[in-house]
């Protein structure tokens, strides 16, 4: 019996590999199993290899593993690509129609020629192969072929009883066939059982577009980009029925400004894009933060510059969200980490956008946003609705007509009190050029440094309400490493660091949460307890590594593990250069 | 009800004496008090240029934002609250140079706002640049050969991506252009005017008596009949472009508020915006 194992999928892009992967982690998160998935896949729509990898647990994992217990392979192409990733003893289920072929130099594997698509043919259609698979797989895992009924019946129930019972037999087939290969005697692959339980199996783009509905936002002006394109498909199913709209604009320019439109009117508004788009955006972000209006941009980081690689992680935004646009505003960017931060991290996006008027930028990274993961429901219960000084909705005290409304009133936290076109008494101008308090524009050198000054005095107040500024696992006070990351590499960094731990490596775990402001004194409380500060990114420059040294100093202490090949990290990849570092701290060394 | 001098401010304009954009806004202040609008229902978002200081200086919710994108602003503006009425204004640099593309989709989109184009045919502020608007031979700073680009019919341009609404007029004539500001307002979807406004400054082509020689008002045109669209495109190529009074408009084309399925009436700023504890585990229970 075993406790977690890593399943893997593989074919060609439009053949039904990613409904593979669903159907089987659905069925699996069902019986309380904790899953999480990695999707490889390429900028087309029709052929390259495709595969979706899963990792399935009877505990959290928050990470896909270094092998493969499992592969299920649609073509040849995916055993030649994927096949050296099993374990020794691990299993390949190929379908027979490609008279599938084991590479050279490959571990001893198990290797299981299955007629997924001949089955397939003889219930009547081969797209029912994917079926067949999943039943071949749970032969193997010792899943019943009934646990997958009330899947099928969710799936295909409204197509007819027949289309379900066809469904089931394509599983059933599938089983009994691997079941003879083996006569069922796998005791090794046979998964513990879970403890039942509710959890939810989402992607994290779709945890942040939840949680903007559940921070009342009606209104998503978007253009459609990857990773990004999910937040604005589960919006565009969702906001009519709740009076409000998505709109696919000319571009990312119209996007943010309708946006940024649309919050000045009042309305709770976000746009969602990935690097191309957030660079066409930063003209319009400089406009939000001059003229005070809150509005929340999400950016799903993808491999960079240009067009890069927009199906593969990356986190080399971190320099361009910070300090991009032209000129000095107050802006926050905040990286959650985990599905369940995205959720309540993009209520709060909306939250510190009104309370402190100004762009907020939700920072995720390809992996996070487009990885499956099962989570523990949300908890509507915690989720607030804080709007700062808007005044709409209130009576004003009544003005003359040139007495216009003090929107940029100068005082101690910078924020002043917010009105919405069509309040009576509330009139006042707004503008991207510098303005004195009424929003008229103003050159005066006295009032330029007021209204900057005020401007950015709002960063303070973010940095003194930011809940958990930082994800800190840090058991020891005197460590010998503590591990920086942010974004997607949450986990590995944890199963990374368990493996050192297991050592006797003393590792404390930070994940930065709110990247900008910088919590300069939680990383440094931390980095005092360190003998090394290592920092995972998925970048070339450092850049988060570099954030901590202009912020935190300790230079000679901060060393780096850098990936951008594409791939997200493994743990083992952690694992092996944390401790070469602790152990020779060099840099060059494991930078190669 | 609002007169036209509650849409006064105390601000005095930046234009050049004799700038045509004086009349627009006067006609601006006019219309709005003539269609019975109080200054707070009227958001005017205005681009970047001599024309976009336009927002400053007339008593409503103005918003002065980035060159180009006066018409996405103006948009969201709308779709957060369609009750209130929204111009959008700027130049012939900001609605057909920068924001060319959002001019276009803006117009087949067709929200219920009035785009009014202030049309110098000069780039001003920068001191005298060529303008899509801009006549082929046209000399200026950066056409020092004259122009050897062809320049952009804004009638055309509009009636070929679908307008509802679309009208020419030019800042001499302030009844006129009053007018069509009230119909623009008026009509039910997106409308554009498109005005002459001559730069007194840099434009010593484009000049006010050149225009009062060289426009042709539809009016006056036997039979004209701003509901055929074919005949307002082959009016305006006729004459170069050179027309004014309402040369188009379809009653027929509902607004893109009206069509966005379950949008309310009340604008989305004012509605309640927690979600009920039913509608959040319905919306969760989908991903279990």
């Amino acid at each position: 019996m075993i406790s977690q194992l890593s399943w893997k999928v593989g074919g060609q892009q439009g053949e039904g590999i990613e409904s593979t992967g669903e159907i089987f982690s659905m069925a699996m998160n069902r019986m309380g199993y904790h899953l999480y998935s990695y999707r490889h896949f390429s900028s087309r729509i029709k052929g390259g290899h495709t595969n979706n990898k899963i990792r399935v647990s009877t505990t959290p994992m928050r990470a896909i593993s270094d092998d493969l217990d499992i592969l299920v392979a649609f073509d040849q192409e995916t055993i030649d690509f994927n096949a050296h990733e099993l374990r020794e003893g691990g299993i390949i289920i190929a379908d027979a129609k490609f008279n599938p072929k084991l590479p050279d130099g490959l571990k001893p594997v198990r290797f299981f020629t299955v007629p997924l698509t001949e089955i397939a043919d003889e219930l009547g259609t081969s797209l029912m192969k994917n079926m067949v698979s999943i039943g071949a797989s749970s032969a193997i895992l010792g899943i019943p072929v009934e646990s997958y009924r009330a899947i099928v019946e969710d799936m295909f129930l409204r197509k007819g009883e027949k289309v379900v019972e066809k469904n089931m037999e394509a599983i059933r087939r599938g089983f009994d066939f691997v079941n003879e290969l083996t006569g069922g005697q796998l005791p090794e692959f046979q998964m513990e059982k879970a403890e039942p339980q509710k959890q939810l199996f989402m992607i994290g783009n779709d945890a942040i577009a939840l949680g903007a509905i559940a921070a009342g936002c009606r209104f998503m002006p978007a253009y459609p980009i990857t990773p990004a394109s999910e937040v604005m498909e589960y919006l565009i199913k969702k906001l009519p029925k709740l009076g409000g709209t998505v709109i696919q604009t000319e571009d990312e320019i119209a996007a943010i400004t309708m946006a940024i439109g649309a919050n000045y009117a009042g309305a709770r508004s976000l746009t969602a894009s990935a690097g191309p788009g957030l660079s066409l955006m930063m003209e319009a972000i400089g406009l939000a933060g001059i003229t005070e209006t809150p509005v929340v941009i999400v950016n799903t980081q993808r491999g960079g510059p240009s067009t890069g690689m927009p199906t593969k992680i990356e986190q080399s935004d971190v320099n361009a969200m910070i300090y991009g646009t032209h000129g000095d505003i107050p802006k926050v960017v905040i990286t959650p980490s985990t599905v369940e931060e995205c959720f309540y991290d993009a209520v709060e996006a909306f939250n510190i956008a009104e309370e402190y008027q100004l762009p907020v930028i939700l920072m995720t990274d390809l992996t996070l946003s487009l990885g499956k993961q099962t989570v523990a429901p949300f908890d509507y219960n915690k989720v607030e609705i804080r709007r700062g000084k808007l005044l709409a909705g209130q009576e004003l005290p009544e003005k003359e007509q040139n007495d216009l409304f003090k929107r940029y009133e100068v005082t101690e936290d910078g924020v002043s009190p917010r009105v919405i076109p069509g309040q009576k008494y509330g009139l006042h101008h707004v503008t991207g050029v510098e303005h004195d308090e009424t929003g008229r524009p103003s050159e005066n050198a006295a009032n330029r440094i007021q209204q900057m000054d005020k401007r950015m005095r709002k960063l303070e107040g973010v940095l003194k309400t930011f809940k958990n500024p930082v994800t800190v696992d840090a058991p020891h006070a005197d460590a010998d490493v503590l591990v920086v990351g942010i974004n997607s590499t949450i986990g590995t960094i944890q199963e990374a660091k368990g493996r050192l731990e297991k050592e006797g490596i003393k590792v404390n775990h930070a994940q930065i949460r709110l990247l900008h402001p910088f919590p300069t004194e939680q990383i440094k409380a931390l980095m005092d307890k360190a003998k090394k500060v290592v920092v995972v990114e998925h970048n070339i420059q450092a850049q988060v590594a570099n954030l901590i040294k202009q912020h935190v100093g300790s230079a000679e202490k901060i060393e780096s593990v850098l990936k951008y090949d594409g791939n997200p990290f493994l743990p083992k990849e952690i694992y092996a250069e944390v401790k070469e570092l602790v152990k020779h701290g060099d840099y060059e060394r494991v930078s190669k | 009800m609002a007169t036209m001098k509650e849409f006064r401010n105390n601000v005095k304009p930046n234009w050049c004496p004799g700038c045509g954009d004086f009349s627009i806004q006067a006609a601006i202040q006019r219309a709005a008090a003539n269609v019975g609008l109080e200054p707070e229902n009227l958001a005017v978002i205005s681009g970047i240029g001599c024309s976009g200081r336009i927002s400053g200086y007339i008593n409503c919710y103005g918003f002065h934002g980035i060159h180009g994108r006066s018409l996405p602003i103006a948009q969201g503006v709308k779709m957060a609250n369609r009750e209130l009425t929204v111009i959008a204004a700027g130049g012939d640099g900001d609605g057909f140079a920068i924001g060319m593309g959002h001019t276009v989709h803006a117009i087949r989109r067709n929200m219920n706002i009035t785009y009014i184009v202030m049309d110098n045919q000069i780039y001003g502020l920068t001191k005298g640049q060529t303008s899509p608007r801009s006549a082929t031979g046209f000399v200026t700073k950066s056409t020092p050969q004259g122009s050897i680009e062809s320049s952009i019919t804004p009638v055309e341009l509009a009636l070929s991506v679908g307008a509802t609404f679309v009208a020419q007029s030019f800042s001499s004539d302030l009844k006129g252009l009053t007018e069509l500001i009230e119909r623009g307002i008026k009509h039910e979807g997106f409308s554009l005017i498109n005005v002459f406004s001559p730069c007194v400054t840099y434009n010593k082509v484009n000049t006010y008596d050149w225009f009062k020689e060289n426009i042709v008002p539809v009016e006056t045109i036997e039979g004209y009949d701003p509901h055929d669209r074919i005949k307002a495109m082959s009016t305006s190529m006729k004459y170069n472009g050179l027309i004014t009074g309402l040369i188009y408009q379809n009653t027929e084309q509902k607004p893109y508020e009206a069509l966005v399925k379950g949008f309310k009436e009340e604008g989305l700023a004012k509605q309640d915006i927690r979600l009920s504890q039913e509608d959040f585990d319905k919306l969760v229970a989908e991903f279990a």
